[in-house]
């Protein structure tokens, strides 16, 4: 997708309705209607901000990592073991993700939704670690009330775990769609913003193994 | 424990009534805001100490480059809404056209260019000055606590403290260290020199200096709650023996700050000044990590906020409003 | 707890003693008067379906423009009261009129209302109004989020007016800095209120960055690169960039404080290692590239309109985007200039003083070119055009000062004093306000197809300018008497008192010029010059080549731009000499059926649901903020299952509107 900047080219900004919408050779169904790649333009803007919100929180934990007070430090509290899991299930979902838009490009309609199914099934699996993790942190009087660090701990992953949560609800409702109305145009930019911001949770989480988990291992 | 009341109507006339003043006020309002600029009340204008006369001498040099610049622009202005006005047998040519000037162009972008190095090479440098002590001579330290809306202040040196109020030597620099039991306030002696905040969880320094003996004023610059606009404190300069004797009288006739009179100290309220020989040992924290000439930060633990915080519950109203 | 307990514990929770004092009471007849008026009137006039269809579910930017004005100005109105309140309390502190409790309430509302609550919405009003237009697009990128975002700031600026009426108004300052914000030093739920709707309002703020900057990247006219755009689009552009990189930091600050108060964690707090000085920095992140995303519309506007009515083109207007573009990446640049007297060393100090000085740079560059731009040119002093000879010499004054408090030793004695408080008003009123105002003069007649009259327009800016000047003269000598900003009263013996009674006296002839205002607009409602020819003004770009006020479709033809300020080159050019539809030339065969977003409640009711989930999180009713989660997925759900989103306008429809505005041979 390329923007127009700076050229003469033509962005007509909504079609006259007596034209047909133009599908254009070899360009992907969610692309080819001009509202839809308005609408993953806008999508991409998205993920700006929500990048920045993430960066805004990782900035705080690396301030309030030494801030421990009376409660455990990041070395004392973390295992890798459940962390790896965690990575694990949220990378091969990254990973079904793309295999759902590759099968979404070839028009397979079936196989796309067996894949997101799987993707959602890995997904919950990731929340369901993550939530087990943060119920033996609490048990074990490490909650965000603790101390600082642990409240920047909590609220960071928990943020991301938040993100999850609501990916899976709304691609459960991109399945359902695309069961009721099939691929088009407005359902396959739908998967394809769905793939963008999964890809986009994966990457976040990759930084939170390495700053919280593993960084906590080599401080 | 002295109580004494200390009188904040101490520096300038009184005036005269309201309505008198917004008549004066009427009449000289340009031209008295201007001549009274000369006035001691302008306290910004009149410091006393080496730091509030280098701060003065860099507002002068910013406020001068930028009279010129206003001024330029102004009548640059003034010039262009008079010839170029639409009217009748205006002699100025129209040219709608006209709309880039390659050195023109450079030339109001390297006016500003200037102007921005004339005042920042010496901002830097007064920056980096300011933020040392005189190496030359030893300075006073002085602990400074702002609570919930009063100042306590401790002498190491001397092991003695004062609510509200301050001693201090003349002609000798003076270390403030500065923290908060309480929220965030600035801690400013507007004749001295500028401020610094005090926060809960840091200690930052900031030094001052007073050439003149006599009595100043000073005040919290930021917001700290209800009655923050009682947050005075009176600051007397003496003579280097004036101020050791004021020691000895202190430490033979005062009493000594208890923990449970600092716990009552530390409560929501204000209070009137106040003299103690001695204070309670954990009553200003020990910085324990990351401690510069830019300050540091102290685990609030070593303090023992954690029971003081409780211990508030009575005199604050800790209580969270709506848990139906 | 039992029924009879519970009844004095609601009413003490939902009325506590600071929400009935005499000006809250007082607040509250007028407030109800005034809806029971709309009420009745509604009513009366049998208006509810068109309130419902026409406005609360359109997704028309023009209309929604409309209401953000709309908005700001009834906010301008709060925060001016605010502001008075204030002023008076200073002029008589020895029998003050208000008591330190309201005080600090107000001074925290008139803060965060006329920067988030009118600043924003005005601006939003004028991208709204004409970016579109300007651009020759037929709506903004995403209409229905256009929607979604205004009715969340409409409830968010709900919620936090709700609160000096139920609960009790925040007081802690625009900025509540920690630990003041934390519960231990304040308890009760104003300033939960001001966490929870900037939250909610800052969720609609970023939609509309996303909206605009997609807008203009993506929907211009064939033909109008982005070096031929005006500038007040590439302001909307960097406007947008500022609000997408800025509001995540703010969003992130208030839900730490939000959770330190309902959540009782550590961010901020006293004890278990929490930091105040993490707030003051991501609350600055977001803070000073604010000041910028409420500076960069006013210099578009100013861009627009000195231009037009000096009958010349924008002189450098190459210098011009490179210098608006520079100071939005220099803004993120400078947030430490906030706090020089937080103990970050000298080295930061002197990065942070130095960056800020930069911007000076750009901004002599800007102000240099709007001169330079009447220089040779045909000045027509109309009301917009006074606005920027008042801008030009009080916002250099304001920059100058800025310097000032750049310079770091200086900034040790002024920060925080009166000092600052005239310098942030002096950039803020002589730079937005009025940049803002003098959009609104020059817009008007395209928004609502009559003119505001100019003799009522230029004694209400004489009225502001001068105004001002008595208002915050008078403040920057209070800061050099030292004193410190937010006191509610002060004691005799510094001298303060004269000055701040002819700052009071200042801000009275300031709400004159509010009134004026008021009245100018009520006034030329009935009175005001119809705008038949859509270009009443001799404008320079695309929004004054369509009819005032613009059909819903905007544009019955896209035009095809071929230079910067398009339509004076048509009105030049071989495409017709003259004025209004002969410069078009547009014929029937041109006009084709289009395709236009369809109105929708879902937004209103997204903003409805936001309400009561913040309603709820105010008070820790978790049961209300769980209904009112449940609402926004339903409205979301709801927004995510409707595919039809359309409805087309016929090609005979369109050529008969257009031939009724006579832009086409009947």
């Amino acid at each position: 997708m390329s923007l127009p900047l700076g050229t003469s080219e033509e962005p007509l900004p909504i079609r006259f309705a007596d034209e047909p919408a133009h599908h254009l050779a070899g360009v992907p169904l969610e692309f080819a209607d001009e509202e839809q790649s308005l609408k993953i333009t806008g999508f991409w803007m998205v993920l700006v901000t929500d990048l920045l919100i993430f960066a805004s929180l990782f900035a705080s934990y690396a301030v309030y990592r030494p801030m421990v007070a009376a409660g455990p430090s990041g070395a004392q509290l973390f295992g890798l073991g459940s962390a790896i899991a965690e990575t694990l299930f949220l990378l091969t979902s990254s990973f079904t993700v793309g295999i759902a838009v590759w099968y979404m490009r070839r028009g397979n309609q079936r196989a796309m939704i067996g894949w997101i199914v799987l993707t959602l099934l890995l997904g919950a699996g990731f929340l369901g670690l993550e939530l087990h993790e943060f119920a033996v942190d609490i048990a074990r009087g490490a909650s965000w009330q603790t101390s600082a660090f642990l409240s920047s701990f909590f609220l960071l992953v928990s943020t991301h775990g938040a993100h999850v949560l609501f990916g899976i609800l709304w691609a459960v409702g991109i399945v359902v769609q695309v069961l009721r109305r099939g691929l088009n145009a407005v359902t396959a930019r739908k998967v394809y913003t769905f793939s963008l911001y999964w890809h986009f949770l994966d990457i976040i989480w990759v930084f939170i193994f390495t700053v919280v988990y593993l960084g906590a291992k080599i401080a | 424990m002295t109580q004494r009341r200390w009188s904040r109507g101490s520096i300038g006339p009184a005036g005269g009534s309201s309505a008198r003043r917004i008549l004066a006020g009427a009449v000289v309002a340009a031209l008295g805001m201007l001549a009274s600029g000369c006035g001691r009340q302008y306290v910004l204008l009149h410091p006393v100490g080496p730091v509030g006369h280098s701060e003065l001498r860099l507002m002068l040099l910013a406020g001068g480059a930028m009279a010129v610049v206003i001024l330029f622009v102004c009548v640059l202005l003034a010039i262009a809404a008079v010839r170029f006005r639409d009217r009748q047998g205006r002699r100025a040519p129209y040219v709608p056209d006209w709309h880039q000037s390659r050195i023109l162009e450079s030339i109001w972008f390297i006016i500003p260019v200037l102007i921005v190095a004339i005042i920042a090479v010496p901002t830097v440098r007064q920056t980096y000055a300011l933020a040392q002590v005189p190496q030359a001579r030893k300075p006073l330290v002085v602990d400074v606590t702002s609570l919930s809306w009063k100042w306590f202040f401790e002498y190491p040196s001397a092991h003695v403290a004062t609510v509200n109020h301050l001693v201090l030597p003349v002609g000798k620099p003076v270390l403030f260290e500065l923290t908060a039991d309480s929220a965030m306030n600035t801690f400013w002696v507007p004749q001295l020199g500028g401020m610094e905040y005090t926060m809960p969880g840091e200690v930052l320094p900031l030094w001052l200096q007073a050439d003149h003996t006599g009595v100043y004023w000073g005040h919290s610059s930021n917001f700290s709650g209800l009655q923050f606009e009682k947050m005075f404190f009176s600051v007397k300069v003496v003579s280097a023996s004036g101020f050791s004797s004021w020691v000895r009288q202190t430490r033979r006739s005062d009493p000594a700050l208890t923990a449970a009179a600092y716990r009552r100290l530390r409560a929501f309220g204000t209070t009137g000044t106040a003299t103690y020989s001695g204070y309670p040992s954990g009553s200003f924290p020990k910085v324990t990590h990351r401690f510069t000439l830019t300050g540091g930060q102290y685990v609030p633990a070593v303090r023992g906020y954690g029971q003081m915080q409780m211990g508030m519950a009575g005199s604050g109203g800790t209580m969270p409003a709506g848990r139906p | 707890m039992t029924a009879p307990a519970f009844v004095p514990y609601l009413l003490h929770t939902l009325f506590p003693p600071n929400t009935h004092r005499p000006t809250e009471i007082g607040a509250d007849v007028m407030m109800g008067l005034g809806m029971g008026y709309l009420v009745y009137w509604l009513t009366r006039h049998r208006k509810w379906g068109w309130l419902w269809r026409d406005w609360l579910t359109t997704v028309d930017h023009k209309k929604i423009g409309t209401m953000y004005l709309i908005a700001a100005i009834l906010m301008l109105f709060r925060g001016g009261v605010d502001a008075l309140m204030m002023r008076v309390n200073l002029a008589m502190p020895h029998a003050p009129f208000i008591g330190p409790e309201e005080y600090n309430e107000v001074f925290t509302t008139h803060g965060v209302i006329m920067i988030f609550f009118m600043a924003m919405p005005f601006i939003f009003a004028l991208f709204n109004a004409v970016i579109p237009l300007m651009i020759g697009a037929r709506d903004v990128a995403f209409p229905r989020l256009n929607a979604v975002s205004f009715w969340l700031f409409a409830f968010a600026a709900a919620l936090f007016n709700l609160a000096f009426v139920v609960g009790g108004a925040p007081n802690v300052g625009w900025t509540a800095y920690p630990p003041l914000t934390e519960l231990h030093f304040n308890p009760g739920v104003g300033t939960n209120y001001l966490l929870v709707s900037l939250l909610i309002s800052g969720i609609g703020t970023t939609i509309t960055g996303i909206n605009f900057l997609v807008t203009v990247l993506r929907m211009r006219a064939p033909g109008m690169t982005l070096m031929r755009m005006p500038m007040f689009a590439w302001a909307a552009l960097n406007t947008s960039v500022l609000i997408l990189f800025a509001f995540p930091p703010l969003t992130v600050a208030l839900l730490m404080t939000l959770l330190d108060r309902l959540a009782h964690t550590a961010f901020f707090t006293l004890s278990h290692g929490g930091m105040p000085m993490m707030y003051v920095n991501l609350f600055w992140l977001f803070g000073h590239p604010e000041v910028y995303i409420v500076a960069l519309p006013a210099y578009g506007v100013f861009s627009e309109v000195v231009p037009t009515f000096s009958g010349k083109r924008l002189f450098g207007y190459t210098s011009m985007v490179v210098s608006m573009a520079a100071i939005m990446v220099l803004s993120y640049g400078v947030w430490a200039h906030h706090f020089f007297t937080m103990g970050a060393g000298a080295a930061v100090n002197a990065f942070f003083g130095i960056s800020t000085m930069l911007i000076a740079i750009p901004t002599g560059v800007k102000i240099f070119n709007w001169i330079f731009t009447m220089w040779g040119g045909r000045i027509r002093f109309t009301t917009a055009m006074l606005y920027v000879m008042g801008f030009i010499p009080t916002f250099t004054i304001g920059g100058a000062t800025g310097m000032f408090l750049a310079t770091v030793p200086a900034d040790y004695q002024v920060h925080n004093s009166y000092f600052l408080v005239a310098h942030f008003h002096n950039v803020l009123i002589g730079g937005t306000v009025f940049g803002l105002l003098a959009g609104m003069y020059y817009w008007w007649p395209k928004m609502f197809g009559y003119r505001l009259d100019e003799r009522q327009g230029k004694l209400a800016f004489w009225l502001f300018l001068i105004g001002f000047w008595i208002t915050f003269g008078p403040q920057y000598l209070l800061g050099f008497k030292g004193m410190p900003r937010r006191m509610w009263t002060y004691p005799a013996g510094h001298g303060w008192h004269l000055l701040n009674v002819i700052s009071t006296a200042g801000a009275f002839v300031m709400g004159a010029g509010f009134l004026v205002l008021v009245y100018n607009v009520l006034w030329s409602m009935r009175h005001g010059e119809r705008d038949a020819s859509g270009d009443p003004w001799n404008g320079r770009t695309l929004e004054w080549s369509l009819p005032s006020p613009a059909p819903e479709y905007n544009f019955a033809r896209i035009p095809t731009v071929s230079s910067l300020d398009a339509w004076w080159a048509m009105k030049q050019t071989g495409q017709g000499r003259g004025r209004g539809a002969a410069a078009l030339r547009l014929r029937p065969q041109d006009i084709h059926a289009i395709e236009l977003p369809r109105n929708t409640g879902y937004p209103f009711f997204l903003g409805a649901a936001f309400f009561v989930l913040g309603f709820g999180l105010v008070f820790s009713w978790w049961v209300i903020a769980l209904l009112g989660l449940a609402g926004v997925w339903a409205a979301l759900a709801y927004a995510w299952f409707d595919h039809d989103q359309h409805k087309h306008m016929r090609a005979d429809e369109i050529r008969r509107i257009e031939a009724s505005m006579g832009r086409l041979p009947a």
